[in-house]
């Protein structure tokens, strides 16, 4: 335990510019998962608040039933489960990609490694594109409610329901831009295990953003 | 609270692609069957079917977070970091909950 | 930074950090201490206008029936004086001295990252303007600072003025989230060596807690605010009743925040006399576990009491019991505070500077302010009391007998570390006496006219109703704390020029700030020191003081070696380049960042004037100016 610290605070003060920390650990990742902890709240409220008003709208359309409105138009249950299915699953997906990428640039330069696993920036521009994809799920299902008739307007279910997704998208968003950078940066000069970090705050980032899409998809989706 | 210069090596205790594919693969699957689960209507219908979705759900969740995020692995402090504010806020959502409901 | 033409400075020159100043360099900034002096002027600026802003709630209020204001223009006071001494006056206070303190008392040179702490400065200074000029346009926020929806929304509160306070508390939320990581980061991870969790300074560990605070509450508001602000920008029904919405929602979302918040605002002035009573008493703090555990318990219990704001709602029997209990509960940490205190002085042997005055004036009016507080923990009196003077009377003894109390303290205790020089004595006991008949002049009799029935937020009052001796008590209050303030006012800015020269410590205070020259050099520390006690510096002066406290080194207890304790004076005087320390570079984009923010949050504004093509270009270039910044930000090295 005393070589693997030693040996770990030595790479640390190498990339530091030799300042001290108290924990041996990298401001930024302590930093990070402070976010994340407050970004729990964040999401905490918004799906506090869709649940709470679950099953409280005076108009349609709702998520699992069909309603019929009073000038007797009929709307069919407007969530859409396999197309979400599909996009939950891309986004499950790009977190085994994002860990990859991760693992890739901690092991860039050993023997054997790239070539066993696949290079950082296949798997970065991989879980960027993975992200895209969800967000492109995502605006394809926004409009096609528009179309059925469900906008931020229309009812409570709307304005919590395109809220609630809307925070989780723009999340996503902030990710694959986030996901972009480092791809650029790596292409540029390359990213090696001195640059672990930056990708690792990343992809604690990325996975939060993906296990709050878990909760949603269950609570928001799933559970009727 | 003991927060010291041990275990700040993370590099080396990362899980390994195998267990990276593994999780992968398990997470798949949960979410297979809780999409299968939705398509039962006597399994909707039946008071199983919230807690057993929430569970599915809940496994999902601590696999991500403690093999992708290595929360199983890393420092004691991010799972004190991550596991504190994540307890506030189920708490508070189960009280929202309770309020709201009459 | 650090250029090399800086002369040493004089420990009683009050020049912040060698060569620094003029306006671009206060601008560029990244230096903690030099953030937490801006923090600090900032917030006694709007210390004042908030002030002022009381002062005319109060002429209004003198006599029955009067109209010196509008109906319309006293809601925007009361509104602004709440939103202005909780977000610009209270919590930007404490954040001057977490900046300023939170490095140097566990042994930093800087936070864990100055250009943050930058942009946390920048977005509070713009933020705060942003909320506050619309009052001079009359277009200041009306809805109360705790802006209740449906109220606040677009069906009733239609103006623009809620406008300015919606975005306005995002903006500041911003700010406080940004600096909240970076002190969390910073104590967690740039203590000195030796500096373990149980030796940090109180104040510190009050300020670590709050921290959590701030980064668990503020994200809550700031869901509440976006709903809000989908509701008045983009037609959402979130609050609107018609719709099926619950105006509950905002109450409970509100005070899920609030409630915390009522602790993020206390606790930083529970800390700064935690320092200032053992220092004056010569004694170690009374239970410093019991301190930091209590701490930590108001802040965790924080979380559980939100709704004793809103017993009147009708939550029912088992909701309320609970809270009832829950806010019952949360009066024993804070108790056990003041025990510790009042144990702390206990025998010690005791000076009374202003700082002490103030911090035992804390003591005592806070005791009156929580007593109050327990008794509408209990929902049945809580019903008599909601909505009445009695609740104004409770949160001015805490906030002001309070929190305010201990920021006083605070400022008087660590003004000569920050500028070299002593604040007057004679001045600051004027001021103290004037701040201490003045308060309970203006705030015990809103006991007795809250008692009498008499709510808050009204505008004028008929006679007959036996409120008005009490109304005139707490006007002519008003005035002399006022006058109290003024008086610190001058005597800070005489001081600042002409004070008694103060030594590096000051007071003979025990810990590790006060080891290095005042004001500090920019790099704090010239050798990081390494901690073996909780009071380093009685180790060194006062050995029989520090019996009962644990020390890490056999021998340190009485002798504390040369490099425990840096008592560099002469070395410290030396600039960071000369002592060959890195130091962060000035930078001007944090502070265009935060002018991003502003723009791309005013382009709602322009988007409720109805120019929406405008609207879109004000967002999307504030946007992409902040993203551009952002990212010039980002890649230019830190130093």
């Amino acid at each position: 335990m005393t070589t693997a610290t030693t040996a770990t605070a030595g790479a640390h003060e190498a990339h530091e510019h030799t300042h001290y920390t108290t924990t041996g650990l990298d401001n930024k990742k302590i930093a990070i998962w402070a976010f994340i902890g407050s970004e729990c709240m964040l999401f905490g409220s918004l799906i506090s608040t869709y649940l709470v008003y679950k099953g409280r709208s005076v108009v349609g359309p709702f998520p699992h039933e069909a309603w019929t409105s009073p000038t007797g138009q009929v709307f069919k249950p407007i969530l859409d489960i396999p197309v979400t299915s599909a996009s939950t699953f891309v986004l499950l997906m790009s977190s085994l990609f994002m860990v990859l990428a991760l693992a890739a640039v901690e092991n860039k330069g050993k023997p054997g490694y790239e070539g066993r696993l696949g290079s950082s920036k296949f798997w970065l521009l991989a879980t960027a594109l993975a992200g895209a994809t969800f967000l492109g799920f995502q605006a394809y299902e926004f409009t096609s409610f528009v179309h059925e008739g469900l906008t931020i307007k229309t009812n409570l279910f709307g304005s919590s329901f395109f809220t609630l997704t809307g925070f989780h998208g723009t999340h996503v968003a902030v990710g694959v831009l986030w996901l972009m950078t480092l791809l650029f940066i790596d292409m540029k000069r390359g990213l090696g295990p001195t640059d672990a970090i930056i990708v690792d705050i990343c992809a604690l980032y990325w996975h939060f953003v993906d296990v709050v899409w878990i909760v949603i998809f269950t609570l928001v989706y799933l559970i009727q | 609270m003991s927060i010291d210069r041990a275990h700040a090596d993370h590099a080396h205790e990362h899980p390994t692609w195998k267990q990276y594919k593994w999780v992968a693969l398990w997470l798949f699957l949960i979410t297979v069957v809780e999409v299968w689960a939705y398509y039962i209507p006597a399994f909707v219908a039946s008071k199983a079917f919230v807690p057993v979705l929430l569970l599915m759900s809940a496994v999902k969740f601590t696999m991500v977070v403690m093999f992708y995020m290595h929360l199983k692995y890393d420092h004691q402090l991010f799972r004190k970091l991550f596991v504190g504010p994540l307890i506030i806020a189920g708490a508070t959502l189960v009280a929202f909950l309770f309020l709201f409901k009459g | 930074m650090a250029s090399s033409a800086a002369t040493p400075t004089h420990a009683h020159a009050a020049s912040y950090s060698s060569e620094q100043s003029g306006l671009w360099s206060w601008l560029t900034t990244v230096d903690h201490k030099r953030i937490g002096i801006l923090y600090l002027y900032t917030a006694l600026f709007y210390l004042l206008v908030g002030g002022l802003e009381a002062t005319l709630i109060r002429t209004q209020l003198a006599k029955p029936n009067l109209s010196i204001v509008s109906a319309d223009f006293y809601n925007q006071l009361f509104t602004m004086h709440g939103t202005t001494m909780v977000f610009l006056v209270v919590m930007p206070l404490s954040a001057a001295f977490f900046n300023y303190l939170i490095p140097l008392q566990i042994g930093a040179r800087d936070v864990a990252f100055p250009r943050l702490n930058a942009f946390s400065y920048w977005v509070y200074a713009l933020g705060g303007l942003f909320i506050t000029l619309p009052i001079f346009w009359g277009l200041a926020p009306d809805g109360g600072w705790f802006g209740y929806a449906p109220l606040s929304g677009p069906t009733y509160g239609g103006g623009y003025n809620m406008d300015f306070w919606v975005i306005g508390l995002q903006i500041l939320g911003i700010s406080s989230l940004a600096a909240a990581f970076n002190f969390i980061t910073t104590i967690i991870n740039m203590r000195a060596p030796g500096m373990t969790l149980m030796r940090m300074p109180m104040f510190t560990w009050m300020s670590f807690v709050v921290q959590f605070l701030v980064i668990l509450a503020f994200p809550v508001i700031t869901a509440a605010l976006f709903f809000l602000q989908f509701d008045r920008f983009f037609g959402t029904q979130f609050y609107e009743v018609a719709a099926g919405g619950d105006p509950l929602l905002w109450q409970h979302l509100f005070w899920v925040f609030g409630h915390p918040e009522v602790y993020i605002l206390i606790l930083p002035a529970f800390g700064l006399v935690s320092e200032v009573l053992p220092t004056h008493s010569r004694k170690p703090l009374f239970g410093y576990n019991v301190m930091v555990y209590s701490g930590i318990m108001i802040g965790f219990l924080g979380f559980g009491v939100w709704a004793h704001h809103m017993f009147a709602v009708g939550m029912g029997p088992v909701a309320d019991s609970m809270f009832s209990v829950a806010t019952m509960l949360i009066g024993l940490p804070t108790g056990v505070k003041i025990f510790n205190w009042i144990a702390t002085m206990y025998g010690g042997s005791l000076r009374f500077p202003t700082s002490m005055k103030f911090a035992i004036g804390l003591i005592a009016m806070f005791t009156i302010g929580g007593i109050s507080g327990v008794m509408h923990s209990s929902p049945p009196s809580a019903l008599q009391q909601t909505d009445t003077y009695f609740i104004v009377a409770h949160f001015h003894y805490v906030l002001y007998g309070g929190a305010m109390m201990g920021i006083f303290a605070g400022i008087y205790h660590y003004f000569p570390k920050m500028t070299g020089r002593f604040m007057s004595e004679r001045l600051g006991s004027w001021q103290f006496w004037l701040n201490f008949v003045g308060l309970n002049l203006t705030f015990f009799p809103m006991h007795f006219s809250g008692m009498l029935g008499m709510p808050r937020r009204i505008y004028t009052y008929d006679a007959g109703q036996g409120w008005d001796l009490f109304n005139m008590m707490s006007t002519v209050g008003t005035y002399m704390l006022l006058v109290a303030g003024l008086i610190f006012a001058y005597n800070f800015f005489s001081s600042k020029k002409n004070g008694a020269p103060a030594g590096s410590d000051s007071w003979g205070a025990p810990t590790l700030e006060w080891s290095i020259p005042s004001p500090p050099p920019e790099y704090n520390f010239a050798q990081i020191p390494e901690v073996t006690s909780r009071y380093p510096m009685w180790d060194l002066k006062a050995p029989d003081r520090m019996a009962g406290i644990e020390h890490s080194h056999p021998d340190a207890g009485v002798i504390a070696e040369a490099h425990a304790v840096p008592m560099h004076e002469e070395t410290e005087r030396r600039t960071a380049s000369e002592l060959g320390i890195s130091m962060p570079f000035n930078t001007i984009k944090p502070f265009l960042v935060a002018l991003g923010i502003i723009i791309m949050l005013s382009g709602l504004i322009v988007l409720h004037v109805g120019n929406f093509p405008l609207a879109m270009g004000v967002m999307l270039g504030g946007g992409a100016f902040m993203v551009g910044s952002l990212y010039a930000w980002l890649t230019s090295p830190l130093e």
